[in-house]
């Protein structure tokens, strides 16, 4: 078929509105703010090595537990009958209707030395328990916001382990060990390493949720890029630095992580 | 995927709710100059404004819809939106593309914004109503000499709210010093910007509210640091909520939201601390870009009206530097000594001014230095970790290389 | 009793998903403006919702967005899969395919501010040349214009992605077939490939218009005011205090989806037993 030329206006598209643009981050990266070339802002963003190695720590603390409460509940919702399964997908997907930074708000409600679980907890004769403003909060808004992230390609991926795999290896002698080690761990990594890459790219890279609830002082890599740009420091140049430090540094992390996976198309991607 | 197909409901559902509108309750016009305000009626013109967050009237609670009713008495659309810091302001201007044509920065910052010629002188001669309201000391200010650029909006002082519930009867909340009170750990709050909070360090340490040196950011910063573990968080504007939802006990912010936020909890008080404070008016501009300056001389004309200034004085609750609005005041505000302090008070207060960009660039890097304090890690971490990572893939990459040439397909 | 334990562990994540949308859903009902101090029932934000300018005018933005971007990104995305299908050369292709990905995989923050960057430049690079030669150059305003071009840059992918596994499917002798039989070659791709990769498109149509809908980070970085989409209104109020408004808005979004969902679902089901009930007839 002959569609070779079809192809063309996306690839224009493409080189314009996402290649050009980090061509300019990296230009802006490598600029002072009167053009001149300078490693200035590149060196600088070592300065914020605390933030950075934070954002790092709560992304991978996010993912974690992400896969840890997501990986049992995919794979009972795949081992349901089809009616079940429709209405549990649809059950995980309907939050994400409710626009993510009104969700974040609901928890402030929550969370608060005033709020409706203190309330609940002094309900009962114990003491208020300080949940807003720590990192465990910033975790917690991670989490809930891209728990969705990891359970459906992980449930998209166990859907196609066939049950007769799993009772073959049981005919065989496993134990219910060896058929989750040997059997269902293995045929799920590819949703494992699509739902990690859509959890720990977001979780990293995440502004406003640590405002909302890590009370301000939970600065993260996301907060500190908003404030060169948007915010409190203007100063594109160090932000450009910032951003582009963080891209090498996912794509590094990703790379790593692709190394696992030897699927060619990264499958369950699409939700 | 099937959740997608639903949308089309959601939108029919949405489409009709554009179609209906409310109004408000209607304004007097009478005693405007009409003529003024009616020549460009009918032209389909529209105004950019960008002002604070929640500081005008905006028709709720009953109160009077200030951009409706001007929109009803010139025929000029308002697109309103807000902002919530003074450098956020500054950002979106210095970034482009936006063309605001009426902006309600601070003093600092309009200081700031002449000396890098982002602003319009204002003809004054639009702005008739300029002469006989702003109050003699409010004219002329430092920050913009003759008012060139610049119509005061509002003014107010920095202090402490605190709930009276919450702190012990016997302290005598008058000195920042309660901010650095183990006694309260977790129960303050403190700015998350780091002009009003290095501000309140200043006046602690007996410094001018403006840093003169490195030395006194240094040791600003310390003292910053300290305080740092006994506070539950570093806020905005979350402080309506936080303050009033009786969450902390006490925290530094403006008179005039300190007055909205008792009004919704009676057991808040506020109190300019003996040390001295920031002293500060918010002014309307016209940024360069603007693309219709004299619709935006009418509107600040507009604001100059003392129907509409009271409403949003009332609104919004800051003191205004309009003498025809504060007569319309009633006396119980007048008298009120957060929102009109006597003058010793305002004597003890200092204006921000616009730092010179070297200890302006070393104070925002001290900020991030403190907010990102608690953890101590090298500097070297952070590049150290991105060899390893690129270590790491390396390796990886040529062991599974190997392990693949080693067994070929089978 | 490992049945229990499931049914345990399952509500225990639902409620954990739903407990905050609860308390958004409950505190739209409250009599007072506040977040955290329940004050009593009343209906009064449902009304209200009707006269805020603010929320109508973004709603309406975000829907004309959201509908132009994913009406182009279908358009760009088919024709771009349909040349990536025909494309031979493998590393050209994977070329492609990565470019492809980028846009989902990298950071949103980095997107947006590569966007903003972007736009920012051309308007420096305009007025560069308006200095230098005197001709006035357009000046690119952030608005609908950056919005719409910014959505169809991250849509577009999704669109990709869903409609290439359907031209693999495709059996590529039947175009071969149309034109052997007289077709014309946009006669043969409207009656046989176009029919053949719908669903595909359809998919890729809905998560572009899903996407763009609930977009915040990017739409933050290139909106201005006169083009703020639902979640940019939003993102500005919760650095100060949501205004109820919003919550009565998300509730009738949530009920409708819900209801909708619902619908589809027991429609499937009564087709799904219809089907049954065929073959075991038949059988």
């Amino acid at each position: 078929m002959k569609f070779r030329h079809a192809a063309l206006p996306y690839m224009i598209w493409s080189s314009v509105f996402v290649l050009v643009p980090l061509g300019l981050v990296a230009v802006f990266a490598f600029t002072t703010g009167d053009g001149a070339f300078t490693i200035d802002n590149i060196a600088r963003v070592s300065n914020y090595t605390p933030v950075f190695m934070r954002s790092v720590w709560l992304a991978i603390l996010a993912t974690a537990i992400c896969l840890a409460i997501g990986y049992p509940l995919a794979y009972l919702m795949s081992r349901m009958n089809g009616v079940r399964q429709r209405t549990m997908v649809m059950l995980i997907m309907l939050p994400m209707w409710i626009n993510f930074l009104l969700r974040t708000y609901a928890w402030m409600t929550l969370l608060e030395n005033n709020g409706v679980i203190n309330s609940l907890l002094r309900l009962v004769g114990l003491g208020p328990v300080r949940m807003i403003n720590t990192q465990g909060a910033v975790v917690l808004g991670m989490i809930y916001n891209y728990l969705p992230f990891m359970i459906l390609p992980l449930y998209s991926i166990m859907t196609k382990i066939d049950d007769r795999v799993i009772e073959a290896a049981q005919d065989l002698g496993a134990n219910p060990f060896q058929v989750f080690s040997r059997v269902i761990f293995p045929l799920s990594v590819p949703g494992i390493s699509t739902g990690v890459t859509m959890v720990f790219v977001p979780a990293i890279s995440t502004f406003i949720i640590s405002r909302m609830l890590g009370g301000g002082s939970n600065m993260l890599i996301g907060d500190l890029i908003d404030a060169q740009f948007l915010g409190n420091a203007y100063n594109p140049n160090l932000g450009a630095a910032i951003s582009m430090v963080l891209m090498v540094f996912i794509l590094l992390v990703m790379s790593i992580f692709n190394q696992f996976d030897d699927s060619e198309d990264r499958e369950g991607l699409l939700i | 995927m099937k959740k997608l197909l639903s949308l089309g409901l959601a939108l029919a559902l949405a489409l009709p709710l554009l179609l209906i509108t409310a109004w408000a309750d209607e304004m007097d016009y009478s005693g405007m100059d009409l003529d003024y305000y009616t020549r460009y009626k009918g032209q389909g013109k529209s105004l950019n404004v960008y002002n604070w967050g929640e500081y005008i009237s905006d028709g709720s609670d009953g109160s009077l819809d200030v951009n409706k009713a001007f929109e009803e008495l010139t025929g000029i659309k308002v697109v309103y939106s807000t902002f919530d810091t003074n450098e956020s302001l500054y950002a979106k201007l210095k970034t482009g593309g936006s063309s605001y044509d009426l902006i309600i920065p601070s003093d600092y910052m309009i200081a700031r914004m002449i000396e890098e010629e982002m602003l319009l002188p204002l003809d004054l001669t639009n702005i008739p109503n300029f002469e006989g309201s702003i109050n003699e000391r409010y004219k002329d200010p430092s920050f913009d000499p003759g008012n060139r650029y610049s119509v005061p909006y509002t003014w107010g002082t920095v202090g402490l709210i605190y709930n009276t519930t919450m702190v012990d009867e016997n302290d005598l909340i008058d000195s920042w010093g309660f901010l650095w009170d183990p006694v309260y750990a977790g129960n303050m709050l403190m700015f998350s910007n780091s002009k009003d909070a290095f501000g309140i360090a200043f006046k602690m340490l007996g410094y001018p509210i403006n840093a003169e040196s490195k030395e006194q950011l240094d040791r600003a910063t310390e003292l910053l640091k300290e305080q740092k573990p006994l506070l539950q968080a570093y806020v905005m504007d979350e402080i309506f909520d936080k303050m009033t939802g009786g969450e902390a006990a006490l925290a530094p912010y403006y008179a005039g939201d300190a007055v909205t936020m008792m009004e919704d909890n009676p057991d808040l008080a506020f109190v300019v601390p003996k040390e001295g404070s920031n002293i500060f008016t918010d002014a309307m501009c016209i940024p360069k870009e603007a693309k219709n300056k004299e619709l935006a001389e009418l509107y600040i004309n507009f604001m100059l009206e003392p129907e509409v200034g009271l409403a949003n004085i009332e609104y919004i609750g800051y003191s205004t530097p309009n003498d025809r609005v504060y007569d319309l005041l009633d006396d119980e505000v007048k008298n009120d000594p957060v929102r009109y302090p006597d003058q010793e008070l305002l004597d003890s207060c200092e204006y921000f001014v616009n730092l010179p960009p070297d200890l302006a660039a070393y104070m925002d890097e001290k900020w991030t230095e403190l907010l990102s304090s608690d953890e101590r890690y090298s500097r070297m971490l952070m590049p150290l970790v991105m060899l390893g990572c690129i270590i790491a893939t390396i390796s990886l990459n040529t062991a599974r290389t190997m392990r693949k040439n080693r067994q070929p397909h089978n | 009793m490992m049945k229990h334990l499931r049914r345990f562990y399952i509500g225990l994540v639902m409620a954990f998903l739903y407990l905050p949308i609860g308390v958004l859903i409950l505190y739209s009902f409250n009599a007072s403006k506040s977040r955290s101090v329940w004050s009593g029932f009343s209906l009064r934000w449902y009304r209200d919702l009707f006269s805020n300018q603010l929320i109508l005018s973004s709603l309406y933005n975000t829907i004309v967005v959201a509908l132009c971007a994913s009406v182009i990104a279908v358009i760009l995305g088919t024709a771009a899969a349909m040349g990536i299908y025909s494309i031979r050369n493998k590393w050209f292709k994977s070329a492609i395919m990565n470019v492809t990905y980028m846009p989902i995989l990298n950071p949103e923050i980095v997107m947006g501010v590569s966007l903003l960057l972007l736009f920012v430049s051309v308007n420096q690079i305009g007025a560069g040349i308006t200095a230098v030669t005197g001709i006035p150059m357009p000046e690119l305003h952030l608005g609908y214009l950056t919005l719409v071009i910014a959505h169809v840059t991250f849509c577009t992918p999704y669109v990709i992605l869903n409609v290439l596994p359907k031209l693999r499917q495709m059996d590529k002798y039947v175009y071969e077939a149309a034109l052997d039989l007289g077709c014309s070659p946009s006669m043969a791709f409207f009656k046989v490939i176009i029919p053949e990769i719908m669903p595909g498109m359809a998919t890729g149509f809905l998560m572009a218009l899903t996407y763009s809908i609930d977009d915040f980070i990017i739409s933050y970085f290139v909106s201005s005011a006169t083009s703020q989409t639902l979640p940019v209104t939003i993102g500005a109020m919760v650095r100060k205090r949501i205004s109820p408004e919003i919550n009565a808005l998300s509730t009738i979004i949530f009920v409708v989806v819900l209801a909708a969902l619902v619908l589809i679902n027991l429609s499937a089901l009564r087709q799904e037993r219809q089907l049954q009930k065929k073959q075991g007839g038949g059988a």
